[in-house]
């Protein structure tokens, strides 16, 4: 690849996620802002991962958030119960749910269709009830406080500073992406979700690629679990639970599937808009219900490539 | 079709922007409030969040507090400690409150204490677990009584009927958990032998197999059930069904009609620990919680039209203490109020008697609780209790 079809392809929409992160604090008139930010930013990470595998591999996971959960106990056990420095937890944390993913995935991603998701869903529920009952090492249902991360010395506080995080983490996290999906493997990945029997074919090792991005895509969901941990000072078994699965997967359609940008989309929309749907106080989720419905009636491919898709028919006419 | 999309997108961006806008009308004295109104914790919410809004309209309509009108915001955490920190964030950064009001759940109180803490706000949970108060938060009170009381009044009224070995069957929700632990810590000192332990999921729909065993266990003289929803109502049907005749007792988690409910005839003789409010007609008149319960459920009830719950009281407590700290303050000085509120002495409300000092921010002991006990489908006081 030449250069200047690498900075088209990969540069580019970096420079202008990093031009997003940097620019938007600008309007921030509080640190609430920063706030809301920064849980875009964490979701996006986790959305991202989760589209790797729905939009390029072609296989749901709906127990993502069970690796959320495994990131966010990890910076929250390690440092209570073993005294280890909370960084090395998400480090610890992120490889744990790579094993994970690789104990649940290998078996299942050998037949075809569906039953990642089924398998997924039930781990993850397993997840939940593990950190509910574990009392001792999880404080049960009530969660458990989670030490704040030292980087360095700097003991990290306040939603500017976690917006910061997060936001270098999600372009570091997007640029991977789109370098992933440039690579080998990614395009082998294309071809499994335009058709499994052609990569077949071709000699792509199918089971062994999916496995690659189920791993992948658990590592981002445990980083972005861990952030979350971090960021709220307190970590309950809600993190891992079924609803917290279905809201990942809803941000990636909704984003708009196998586009890396449609995942900050998706979660921004789905963070941001209860925040503002509050001032209809009683029919606020009937509202997010209805807008989401919407969203998927008419924006059907999801809203970054449909949008794409609208803006390039009109630039011909 | 495309025009549709392209409206469509632009709606996003417009409502994004009406986030900023959304600011409400300025008003004298800000209390806010992240209440659990829906999601798996509405039944503590949602009375909750009523109980505050009448009683501010009333307040308002008196006068309001130091000549100041309250202004109550409401957020919705629907059960998720993330969402209530979120919300906690908004209230101080955005809405500039004064005080807070509630935290239905334990998690979303514990998420939002260090929002409170750093921003020097005096914070009033509603929420059950002792954890909140121990150790002691500067700006942190709570109005319910804690699982520990409730454990404790169980445990005396058992030692009244001269019984020591008990069973316990616990759900696996958050208040059967904590409930469960605090009644394990204080059995010894209380002299209570727990001779066996049995527990459910919040979901399950039968418990017969523990129950049963239970039953088979030599030596047992009564049976607790910490736990709130619907499993409890299931244990006690499951009870019945089996003809355990032993002496039965649930928490104060099921303390509201519903439970009667939905255990039907099988609640005959279930004793259980509950704050005065549900008993509200049958204190007796010397009863100095009395006339307030009695208020309390005559307006509760007028203006919704449903049955009062102890957790609309929570809030109805909560709010109480804070507009008389207020008033005691004669301003709505965040330190100033926090001190008077530490200085809350011989407030009646609806959970009993407060007397806060600086090392107890609840300031109730286990007078706060009546025993009673479910006869012909209604509550009866115990005697003596």
């Amino acid at each position: 690849m030449n250069l200047r079809a690498l900075i088209e392809t990969r540069l580019l929409p970096a420079i202008l996620v990093a031009a997003i992160v940097i620019i938007l604090p600008m309007f921030f008139p509080s640190g609430y802002y920063y706030r809301i930010g920064a849980l875009v930013f964490i979701f996006a990470l986790a959305v991202v991962g989760l589209n790797l595998l729905m939009g390029f591999a072609g296989q749901v996971s709906l127990g993502h958030a069970g690796f959320l959960g495994i990131g966010a106990y990890s910076v929250a056990i390690g440092p209570t119960h073993f005294g280890a420095p909370s960084w090395l937890c998400l480090f610890a944390g992120a490889i744990l749910s790579g094993a994970v993913a690789f104990a649940v995935g290998r078996p299942i991603l050998k037949l075809k269709g569906h039953y990642l998701a089924i398998a997924t869903l039930g781990f993850g529920l397993l997840i939940a009830i593990v950190l509910n009952n574990e009392a001792a090492w999880t404080g049960g249902p009530d969660g458990m406080n989670v030490p704040a991360l030292t980087l360095f010395g700097w003991r990290v506080h306040g939603s500017d500073a976690w917006y910061w995080i997060a936001g270098a983490t999600f372009v570091g996290g997007f640029l991977l992406a789109l370098n992933l999906m440039e690579s080998p493997t990614g395009r082998a990945l294309q071809a499994i979700h335009d058709s499994e029997i052609a990569a077949r074919v071709l000699g792509i090792d199918v089971a062994r690629k999916k496995l690659t991005v189920f791993i992948i895509s658990a590592m981002y969901a445990s980083v972005a679990g861990s952030f979350l941990a971090l960021f709220n000072g307190l970590v309950t078994p809600d993190v891992a639970g079924f609803l917290g699965s279905i809201e990942l997967v809803a941000m990636v359609v909704l984003g708009g599937m196998g586009s890396i940008f449609g995942s900050l989309v998706g979660a921004a929309v789905l963070v941001v808009l209860p925040q503002v749907l509050t001032i209809f106080q009683e029919y606020e989720q009937a509202l997010l219900g209805l807008i989401v419905m919407i969203f998927m009636i008419f924006l059907r491919q999801g809203i970054v490539p449909s949008v794409t898709a609208a803006l390039a028919g009109w630039r011909k006419c | 079709m495309r025009a549709v999309q392209h409206f469509t997108a632009t709606a996003v961006v417009g409502l994004c922007a009406v986030l900023g806008a959304a600011l409400p009308a300025s008003a004298q004295i800000k209390i806010g409030a992240v209440l659990s109104v829906t999601g798996p914790a509405s039944f503590l919410g949602d009375p909750e969040k009523k109980t505050l809004e009448i009683y501010v309209d009333e307040i308002n309509a008196k006068g309001g507090v130091n000549g100041q009108k309250l202004q109550l915001i409401v957020y919705d955490d629907a059960g998720n400690p993330n969402n209530a920190r979120t919300f906690a964030t908004r209230l101080v950064e955005e809405d500039k409150i004064d005080a807070m009001v509630g935290g239905s759940t334990t998690g979303a109180t514990l998420a939002m204490i260090p929002v409170f803490e750093d921003a020097k706000i005096p914070f009033i949970s509603l929420a059950g677990a002792i954890q909140i108060i121990e150790p002691v938060r500067k700006w942190v009170f709570k109005t319910p009584h804690t699982d520990k009381m409730a454990c404790e009044k169980i445990f005396a009224d058992l030692k009244q009927r001269n019984l020591t070995t008990i069973a316990m069957i616990s759900g696996m929700d958050a208040f059967g958990k904590s409930m469960r632990d605090q009644c394990v810590a204080v059995a010894p000192k209380a002299g209570i032998k727990i001779a066996t332990e049995e527990s459910y999921g919040p979901r399950d729909s039968d418990m017969t197999p523990q129950l049963t065993k239970i039953r088979n266990t030599a030596g047992v003289q009564a049976v607790v059930n910490p736990g709130f929803g619907q499993g409890p109502a299931i244990v006690t049907r499951n009870y019945s069904q089996l003809g355990i005749k032993l002496p039965f007792y649930q928490s104060h988690g099921v303390c509201s009609k519903e439970f009667i409910k939905l255990a039907g005839p099988a609640a005959e003789g279930v004793r259980l620990p509950c704050a005065a409010l549900l008993i509200a007609d049958k204190l007796p008149a010397s009863d100095p919680q009395k006339p307030v319960v009695v208020n309390y459920t005559h307006t509760y009830q007028q203006k919704t039209g449903q049955a009062v719950s102890t957790f609309g009281g929570h809030a109805y407590d909560g709010l109480m203490i804070l507009v008389q700290a207020m008033q005691r303050a004669k301003s709505a000085d965040k330190a100033k109020v926090r001190d008077e509120i530490e200085k809350t002495k011989g407030y009646i409300g609806t959970g009993g008697i407060v007397n806060m000092s600086p090392t107890d921010h609840l300031g109730l002991n286990l007078s706060a609780f009546h025993m009673l006990e479910i006869k012909g489908g209604d509550w009866t006081l115990v005697p003596g209790t």
